[in-house]
């Protein structure tokens, strides 16, 4: 990609974006292609998925057939650089050794942030995850309805492709027609699952995610998306023009070298790139915002990880969207006489209501898939088909003992084989050797499955992150102490979510072999996984009605700081079942829409 | 694949005195665990850090050297050739060098396979005693029946009897490796029936047989 470095960053930016994931990314598309000048600083290096991405490559062709390692915490393969649940020389902290008290933390320091190994999954909060409170009483309601947020729903999904269907289904919201792209036929598994949770209750239809199974046609999603803007619309279908529909081959968590999927660097850079009105820079990791004499925001002091040094930039209007916890600790360690507790902080609530999404997990072995004739299941890389939270009435009676939702994610079969293909099958053989063991193998294959719940979890007043007193970067800057604490809502839930799992495993015929040994459950006891494991944390600066009890309004403008915005997750008031990219980037790309609103009225 | 000769190995003075102590460990029974011990503890190198190039193949070695000797790596070869024979004209574990695999394996820095490398080197010193005691020769050059004779009393560990317990349980590990080694090489995925990795025009979903025997059709 085109980068500039720290000695050629200019003096008149209009605004300066913090992150280059899926936050900072649909901010500057959003902004420089309404002609704002815009300078991204991205704290990893660049990251080129056209060239870097190892689409074919297969587990034997890995280092230890790919497995994860301290190194790459996802294997091999996984599309994360330099980063994973711990970032050499930048570490964070717990304040407490109990591990359902902790957080886990997952950065990656590369262009395009977490877009580029995410599992694109893409589903819309629906009418009661924006007022949660009003419905149970519990939490926080955004400051807006889902019917105001849907028009930008829309346009995201419309821009980055997304397939689905529109079901109808309570609180699972319909895209608008002409949205959503096909799904794609469900595999055997997915199938067989369906068959078998239909009696049970559980609906299981497409999921929606973000990767293209038919080509844009961008001539005519550049008019709908950029009315009366003729440059605009010839650059989006310039830009779609160059992405490919998936070719059901490979895994998504790689990253897309034919830009099939969405990431921010093949979906919203390349664009913004092509408005010239956007300059990139890589390793520049962003220390604190700077204020002028008005209390407005005038730029930002980052460090060139290059030279080790510390530079300035400046710009009109500052957006932070460097992921929820890192654009709160750019905020705390924005301190100045008029913000002595970090910047947008005068309530203090700068860090607190953080969430994860609730997750637990269950794998089975289903004798009816074993010695299926060979076919090829690789798909789009991804789920096809999902179950969204289907229980709404009866938790709202009180029957559950939890209050909110989860959805389940379920998958297996006949994947590429890799560490672990043909292990551990004495438990069913009685343990073989020779052509009796390959027999064996070639039966199991293909007959083990996992289930996963997604779950909302509530904010509450004792997860939250706050600067370590102590703990410094290898720059010298104070780094994030986290504190985490799960409610009997989310342990329940995930109790609800490991008994249903039995219940469906057992209506398939098949053999619970216990919870995912890749994910840590926080005790023997609890089906819960840890604190940040699910990579959905969100909140530590919410928004809302009230600046009393807000950092943000419904713009993702700090109600300190009328020229500064958030718009990675750090402003939900609550975390939904949904993962919740596509709602940062609606989020997003309204915020931006604001942003230029303001600075053409002038108020900034 | 490059030949074995081009992979990066430990220098020869180290594998020599590693090759020695084992040599002299297959006369001396109570000195073959404080040998395998030595060369467990050995430290490995670096891993291959959090940037390595995904876009690229690597062979056993690309990052770390091996470690085996040549001793060791005789008997892995044997050992995989018994768990994963050579059927009609697809290879064996130990034709697609899957004894090199295992090698990466129990020679890499992480704690993960570290752990299973005084398990495996143990358990090669193990299976050799026994074909000693049992064959009067090395595990590397008995015949396929004296082979099966040993791998019968270890093929289910929980069934061994006490004596054969600690060579049931590297049977377990080692045969899970061979497996894992096996069917991610090309032939192998081949060979257990995976068939995708290929672009598509479209994607169908399952083929009618496959439905039918689902009860899905």
């Amino acid at each position: 990609m085109p980068l500039i470095t720290s000695d050629q960053v200019k003096s008149d930016y209009d605004v300066i974006v913090v992150g280059s994931g899926a936050a900072g990314g649909q901010t500057a598309y959003t902004l420089t292609m309404e002609g704002a000048k815009v300078l991204m600083l991205e704290a990893g290096r660049d990251y080129d998925p056209v060239q870097e991405t190892p689409m074919f490559q297969t587990n034997g062709q890995a280092p230890l057939r790919g497995v994860a390692t301290p190194d790459k915490h996802m294997g091999f393969h996984d599309a994360t650089v330099d980063g994973g649940w711990q970032v050499p020389g930048e570490p964070y902290t717990n304040a407490s050794d109990d591990p359902a008290k902790q957080f886990e933390w997952w950065r990656a320091r590369m262009m395009g942030g977490r877009t580029n190994h995410w599992a694109r999954h893409s589903l819309r909060n629906g009418p009661y995850d924006f007022k949660p409170r009003s419905r149970d009483g519990l939490g926080f309601d955004w400051p807006f309805t889902y019917e105001e947020l849907a028009p930008w729903y829309d346009k995201v999904e419309m821009l980055v492709g997304v397939y689905g269907e529109n079901e109808g289904l309570e609180n699972t919201p319909d895209s608008s027609p002409g949205v959503l792209q096909p799904p794609p036929a469900p595999r055997a598994h997915e199938l067989l699952a369906k068959k078998h949770m239909a009696p049970l209750g559980i609906p299981v239809i497409p999921i929606h995610r973000a990767v293209l199974t038919q080509r844009q046609d961008g001539e005519r999603l550049a008019k709908i998306l950029h009315p009366g803007n003729p440059k605009a619309q010839r650059i989006l279908a310039q830009a779609m023009s160059e992405r490919a529909a998936c070719f059901w081959a490979t895994p998504c968590g790689r990253g897309c070298a034919i830009r099939a999927t969405y990431q921010s660097t093949t979906v919203h850079l390349p664009p913004a790139l092509a408005t010239g009105n956007l300059d990139l820079l890589p390793n520049a990791m962003v220390r604190e915002v700077t204020l002028n004499a008005k209390g407005l925001a005038d730029g930002v002091i980052y460090i060139d990880r290059i030279t080790g040094t510390e530079r300035r930039a400046r710009a009109r209007a500052v957006v932070l969207g460097a992921s929820s916890c890192e654009s709160v600790r750019v905020l705390l360690n924005s301190k100045s006489v008029r913000f002595p507790n970090g910047l947008a902080n005068t309530t203090g609530l700068v860090g607190r209501y953080i969430t994860d999404t609730v997750g637990a997990s269950l794998s089975a072995q289903i004798p009816a898939l074993e010695s299926l004739p060979p076919h090829n299941q690789d798909g789009a890389g991804g789920l096809h088909v999902y179950s969204p939270w289907w229980l709404y009435k009866e938790q709202l009676r009180g029957d559950l003992g939890f209050a909110r939702g989860y959805h389940i994610e379920f998958g297996g079969g006949r994947s590429m084989p890799g560490m672990g293909v043909g292990a551990g099958l004495e438990r069913y053989t009685r343990g073989s050797y020779g052509l009796r063991l390959k027999e064996d193998a070639r039966r199991y294959y293909g007959s083990f499955m996992f289930f996963s719940g997604r779950g909302e979890m509530i904010p509450n007043e004792g997860s939250f992150c706050e600067l370590d007193p102590t703990v410094k970067d290898k720059w010298g800057v104070p780094v994030l102490r986290f504190h985490w604490h799960w409610s009997d809502h989310e342990l329940r839930q995930a109790q609800h979510m490991e008994k249903t799992f039995t219940e469906i495993v057992e209506a398939m015929g098949g053999r619970v072999l216990g919870s995912n040994a890749s994910r840590r459950r926080v005790s023997p006891d609890a089906p819960i996984e840890k604190g940040g494991r699910i990579i959905h944390e969100v909140g530590g600066a919410i928004m809302g009605d009230d600046p009393q009890k807000s950092v943000a309004n419904q713009w993702c403008q700090t109600w300190d700081v009328p020229n500064l915005y958030l718009t990675d997750g750090a402003t939900f008031p609550s975390n939904a079942d949904k993962n919740p990219t596509i709602t940062i980037m609606a989020l997003a790309w309204r915020a931006g829409e604001h942003l230029l609103a303001e600075m053409k009225k002038g108020n900034f | 694949m490059s030949s074995r000769e081009s992979l990066p190995r430990l220098d020869r003075r180290t594998a020599l005195k590693w090759m020695l102590t084992a040599t002299a460990s297959i006369a001396v029974t109570d000195r073959v665990a404080a040998a395998v011990k030595h060369q467990a503890a050995e430290p490995a190198a670096k891993g291959y850090g959090t940037d390595p190039f995904m876009n690229q193949e690597y062979e056993p070695g690309a990052f770390w050297p091996l470690t085996m000797t040549d001793h060791q790596r005789r008997i892995a070869a044997a050992l995989c050739g018994l768990l994963i024979p050579a059927e009609g004209d697809i290879p064996s574990a130990a034709d697609l060098k899957v004894h090199d695999f295992i090698d990466e394996w129990i020679s890499s820095p992480y704690p993960d396979q570290r752990g299973d490398r005084e398990i495996v080197l143990s358990g090669l010193a193990w299976i050799d005693r026994e074909a000693n005691a049992r064959f009067g020769a090395g595990f590397a050059d008995l015949s396929h029946a004296q082979r099966c004779a040993i791998a019968d009393d270890l093929c289910h560990a929980p069934d061994a009897k006490p004596e054969h317990a600690e060579g049931a349980k590297f049977f377990a590990k080692f045969r899970d490796l061979t497996t894992s080694g096996f069917f991610t090489t090309p032939v192998g995925m081949r060979d257990i029936g995976y068939v995708g990795n290929t672009p598509l025009i479209e994607f169908k979903g399952p083929p009618p047989e496959v439905l039918a025997k689902l009860g899905l059709a």
